[in-house]
């Protein structure tokens, strides 16, 4: 890895440590070197550049850090061998307890690398916002800005994956197919519990939770196949809440898709999902032909059952000042929980349940949620100013000189 | 249903013979192996009439030095209990590969996690550094006790009643299994209806409750107890470190209640703090519990930062470089343990801009444990040192930590810690700065303060033997795990697919086999000493040539500590006091003015486990009664007014002068 460019001036000083870092990094396993050899350290060797770039900041960190801890290390080694009470030729100076200079060696080293790395982690954590739309493909390949992100809308269940491809209109379960060198958004909620969204091979992770909606840009930059599980614990069936990851070229993807759409297979209705969403393990690969339209935000409003109201009309209710006394006989409406209240109440026909009440039902439409307009950072990261151009030096301001980093807030674009 | 289904429902709550784990193989040998050993030592106890001895002595005393041993004794049982849920765990990952699924069950091996979590943080860590507090603070600043001996006593069988609710749980029931800090949804009715995680609330509310008073009690001994001249910069780092996670403890055990609070209310009212539903917000509760959870890193960390300086020290035979950047350096971390909580879950979504901020608030503690660092390092600087067992400790602890500090600080990272996070490296991690810092450091303690509680030094073949097999089995347990995490591999599974883990974890198990060993030499080291205990006596009270002034009384202390007050003129009191040759005092004794044992700290502390238990079940009129009972017997104590009693100027004179036979038979030996 050690011959990719630097990205930022700021840290091209760093590469010179990258080759002994790797030392280092066989040598902290020790006597499990020649094991290292027969494995896969996917985190610092991944197939996708966001955890590329993840990947080296991990080095950078832990370079930064070695230059203060293997001296302290050797350091105490060397006293204590040196300093032993057998040793009686070593100096001993039982009274001496201070030394301004010492005083302020030691508080200013480790604030110098604090403030390095401090700087480095602003700066990253900026630049890999899982929010932000990605400058480039890889190392060497910008981003074409005419080609819009793949959307992918990820749901954890009680234990697998649903993956909806809102663009091609088909949906698999514990299969993530994705073209290779595309810009990918995933869309990431849960139907019950906390879950984490993660793909070691491409990007780092971003919790799965429900009622709420995290954003993953990352690319896949190698054809092959992968894994991607689950990094948050979530019940019984949490070791099993795995899924294949397949990287292919675009047009193997469009081909995918489009086969799968033609196949006359299952069709993920509401229905489909409710039948989904019961808790299960070891859930096999499954296909869906076609999707009901708007069915991920009918689940990040936890309102797919029809009847529920959905929790975006009821955050519209209360930003209108709620409904009065009227609120009281909202509550049936608004519990959501899949395996607990919900089944204790009896159906009736309709596919309500006895607990349901209508009557603020007529206000909203119960199939069109309202997506909360978030003003997030869509804009792609653009690290030019960091290599000092966007700064001007003082009295040849010729207009105002932008912000350092260029961290420009956009409202997103509605989706296609 | 029938009426006699209803009296029983209202008779015992949800409790039924159900709840007994009559099918679960694992647990009835468990429970077998546990019931037989708890009949031979009540057997035993009645054979040798140690009941009332107990009772008397131990159980209902008020002595600080007392209430610190039962402290280190609740927290060495139930590190033999978090300790098999480990070895446990590592049996499962070692052998769940090829289509395995290992012995345990999802529904065991989800509590066994859970459990070894709750366990090692809350009865054994806690009940560690609090005993060592609690014997060491008050003679270190030269009392008699700490403020309020009372209060002490109840705090400690408060910390026992959570124990006790968390080790019934194992057979009565059961436990959590939603990981130690107890995340809602999955924490909530919804998604988790049995007991175990109302085991969990009760449990950590009961022992909260000894918690916090203890810190109270900590505080104010601190604050208002001190040895005349020993003025806040003139206090042992020991005491300084002691105080300050007092504080902490004050500050932020609270926080932890009211979580627990509030999530109770939602189990048992029906309310949507942090449910799906109707509202509720689950990363509430996520936040909050770290806003507790981190300053608790720090609340186990500190007082063992305290006792490396008091070793180093001692066994440098120095000075401790650097008093007062050590000083500050420990109030600047306690201070900024309460703004870096967000490091926990970076990965929850937050905007770049606050994760930066909380991961870089998280580097700059690095800068004081740094400098800490480097103080003890220099204090070895120019040094003759002695490697007793508390000072190998410290050497390997030093090395140890800065390890998982340096990945903790890596973790601090946004970017990184994405890759990184619940991986195994995490585990890694914190295993390698708890049983690096934390661990190591109570057993440095044990080593170091042993011969002040019983009056004998330990063993220390069978301590450096325990101390061989512990530190490379450490690093053999928790190395894989860093490379596994490297390799993307998450916690908390109980089965793989991939078999080229396997090995990994193989190594792993060794790993905690030596340290299973390190374990059992210990506790042969603590029956061998206590064997031979008079080969290894303390004659002098000052074993180690020591600095403070816990070293300045006898060993074990008398019940009043000193005689006289000490009065402090530097940093050091004790190693002042033996520079300038001060003579003790050997007339003129006085009465000293004693607290009086009493049993109502046991007395409420069993209610509230009745209390606990029937909360947990169901048993509502029984919790009204605990309840009820709990106020009435408190309300009951405050009538007794038979508190204190003087210890004669005969007794004090007899036991001063044994002592003065003692150390000129010492002497004359010696000589």
């Amino acid at each position: 890895m050690s011959q990719k460019p630097a990205r930022f001036a700021l840290l091209a000083s760093m590469h010179r440590f990258r080759p002994r870092l790797a030392v280092v990094r066989t040598g902290l396993v020790g006597s499990a070197a020649a094991l290292l050899g027969g494995c896969k350290l996917e985190v610092l060797n991944p197939s996708g550049d966001v955890a590329w770039q993840q990947a080296h900041m991990v080095e950078i960190a832990t370079a930064l850090m070695l230059l203060i801890i293997v001296p302290v290390m050797a350091l105490t080694v060397w006293f204590a061998w040196k300093y032993r009470a057998g040793n009686t030729e070593a100096r001993y100076e039982p009274e001496w307890s201070h030394s301004t200079q010492l005083e302020l060696v030691i508080w200013s080293a480790p604030l110098l690398i604090i403030i390095a790395l401090g700087a480095v982690t602003w700066v990253g954590t900026h630049l890999q916002d899982p929010y932000r739309a990605l400058a480039r493909i890889d190392k060497d390949k910008p981003l074409d800005a005419r080609i819009a992100p793949l959307d992918i809308e990820v749901v954890a269940l009680d234990w697998k994956w649903l993956f909806i491809y809102p663009g091609q209109k088909v949906a698999t379960v514990n299969e993530l197919v994705l073209p290779v060198d595309r810009q990918v958004r995933f869309h990431i909620t849960s139907a019950t519990v906390m879950n984490s969204f993660y793909v070691p091979a491409m990007a780092g992770q971003i919790y799965a939770m429900p009622g709420m909606e995290t954003t993953l840009h990352a690319v896949l930059n190698k054809q092959g196949d992968y894994t991607g599980f689950s990094a948050n614990y979530s019940g019984a069936g949490f070791s099993h809440m795995r899924f294949a990851t397949h990287g292919v070229s675009a047009a193997a993807f469009e081909s995918w898709a489009a086969g799968l759409r033609d196949s006359k297979g299952a069709a993920l209705t509401r229905e489909a999902y409710l039948q989904l969403e019961k808790p299960s393990e070891k859930e096999p690969v499954r296909r869906f032909a076609s999707v009901a339209p708007d069915l991920f935000d009918a689940v990040v409003n936890l309102c797919v059952r029809p009847g529920k109201m959905c929790a975006s009309e009821m955050m519209a209710l209360d930003a209108r000042g709620g409904t009065g006394s009227a609120g009281r006989f909202n509550m049936a409406a608004l519990t959501y929980d899949k395996n607990g209240r919900e089944q204790v109440a009896s159906a009736v026909p309709g596919g309500m349940t006895a607990a349901d009440r209508l009557f603020v039902k007529a206000w909203c439409a119960p199939t069109k949620p309202l997506r909360a307009a978030s003003a997030e950072v869509a804009s792609p990261a653009n690290s030019a100013p960091l290599r000092g151009a966007a700064i001007a030096w003082p009295g040849s301001v010729t207009k105002p000189a932008g912000p350092l980093l260029s961290l420009a807030r956009t409202t997103r674009a509605p989706r296609s | 249903m029938t009426s006699s289904d209803q009296t029983w429902s209202f008779l015992m709550g949800r409790l039924s013979l159900d709840a007994l784990p009559l099918h679960e193989p694992i647990i009835l040998a468990t429970f077998a192996m546990v019931a037989l050993g708890g009949l031979t030592l009540v057997a035993a106890l009645t054979w040798f009439r140690l009941w009332t001895y107990l009772w008397k002595e131990w159980f209902t005393s008020v002595d600080h030095k007392k209430i610190g041993v039962m402290y280190m004794v609740l927290g060495l049982v139930m590190f033999l209990r978090g300790f098999a849920d480990a070895i446990m765990m590592r049996i499962q990952q070692a052998i769940a590969f090829n289509g395995s699924e290992g012995y345990l069950t999802a529904h065991h091996y989800d509590q066994v996690f859970t459990a070894h979590g709750v366990i090692m943080i809350f009865f054994v860590a806690m009940p560690f550094v609090t005993g060592l507090m609690n014997f060491v603070v008050p003679l270190q600043i030269g009392a008699r006790d700490v403020s309020f001996p009372f209060l002490n006593n109840f705090s400690f069988w408060m910390t026992t009643a959570g124990a006790v609710l968390v080790m019934a749980s194992l057979f009565i029931g059961e436990f959590a299994a939603t990981g130690w800090l107890a995340y809602p949804p999955l924490s909530g009715l919804a998604y988790s209806p049995g007991v175990g995680v109302d085991y969990y609330i009760w449990a950590l509310q009961i022992a909260g409750v000894g918690t916090t008073l203890s810190g109270i009690n900590l505080i104010a001994t601190i604050v208002k107890m001190r040895a005349p001249g020993m003025s806040l910069m003139k206090m042992p780092i020991f005491t300084w470190t002691s105080l300050c996670t007092n504080v902490l403890i004050v500050a932020s055990f609270p926080v932890l209640t009211a979580v627990l609070v509030l999530l109770s209310l939602d189990r048992y009212v029906g309310t949507n703090f942090f449910t799906n539903d109707l509202g509720g917000s689950p990363m509430m509760y996520v936040n909050l519990i770290w806003i507790w959870g981190h300053p608790e890193v720090y609340i186990l960390v500190l007082p063992i930062f305290g006792v490396f300086s008091e070793v180093t020290a001692t066994f440098c035979g120095k000075r401790l470089f650097g008093y007062s950047s050590m000083v500050y350096a420990t109030v600047v971390i306690t201070i900024l343990s309460y703004v870096v909580w967000l490091h926990h879950f970076f990965t929850m979504g937050s905007g770049a801009s606050v994760n930066s901020f909380f991961g870089i608030t998280t580097m700059v503690i690095s800068i004081p444990t740094g400098a800490k660092l480097f103080n003890w390092m220099f204090t070895m600087y120019r040094a003759r040192i002695r490697y007793d067992l508390p000072m190998m400790w410290t050497v390997a602890f030093m090395l140890t930590f800065v390890i998982g500090g340096m990945t903790g600080v890596l973790l601090a990272v946004p970017p990184a810690d994405f890759v990184l996070h619940n991986s195994l490296f995490l585990i890694a991690h914190f295993h390698n700065v708890i049983i690096g810092g934390v661990v190591f450091g109570v057993f440095a303690a044990i080593n170091y303060w042993w011969p002040k509680a019983f009056g004998f030094k330990l063993e220390p073949f069978w301590g450096k033997v325990s101390f061989w097999l512990w530190v490379p089995g450490f690093w053999l347990a928790f190395s894989p795990l860093y490379v596994m995490g490297l390799m993307g591999v998450t916690r908390r599974m109980r089965v793989f697919d991939d078999p080229s883990l396997q090995i990994w974890f193989v190594i792993a198990a060794i790993g905690a086999f030596m340290i299973a060993g390190g374990i059992a030499a210990m506790l042969v080291q603590y029956g061998v000493s206590i064997m031979r205990r008079d080969q290894n006596r303390d004659e002098t009270g000052d074993p180690w040539n020591a600095r403070t002034l816990e070293w300045a009384t006898s060993s074990p202390p008398p019940a009043y500590n000193f005689a006289f007050t000490p009065i402090a003129h530097d940093l050091d009191a004790w190693a002042d006091m033996k520079r300038l040759g001060v003579v003790r005092p050997l007339d003129g004794f006085r009465p000293i003015h004693m607290p009086r044992n009493t049993g109502a700290g046991v007395i409420l502390s069993g209610i509230s486990l009745i209390f606990g238990f029937a909360m947990i079940w169901h048993i509502w009129w029984l919790a009204i009664v605990g309840f009820a009972g709990l106020l009435i017997t408190a309300i009951a104590h405050t009538f007794n007014y038979d508190r204190a009693y003087h210890i004669p100027a005969e007794t004090v004179a007899a036991t001063e002068a044994q002592r003065t036979r003692q150390l000129a038979a010492h002497q004359g030996a010696s000589a």
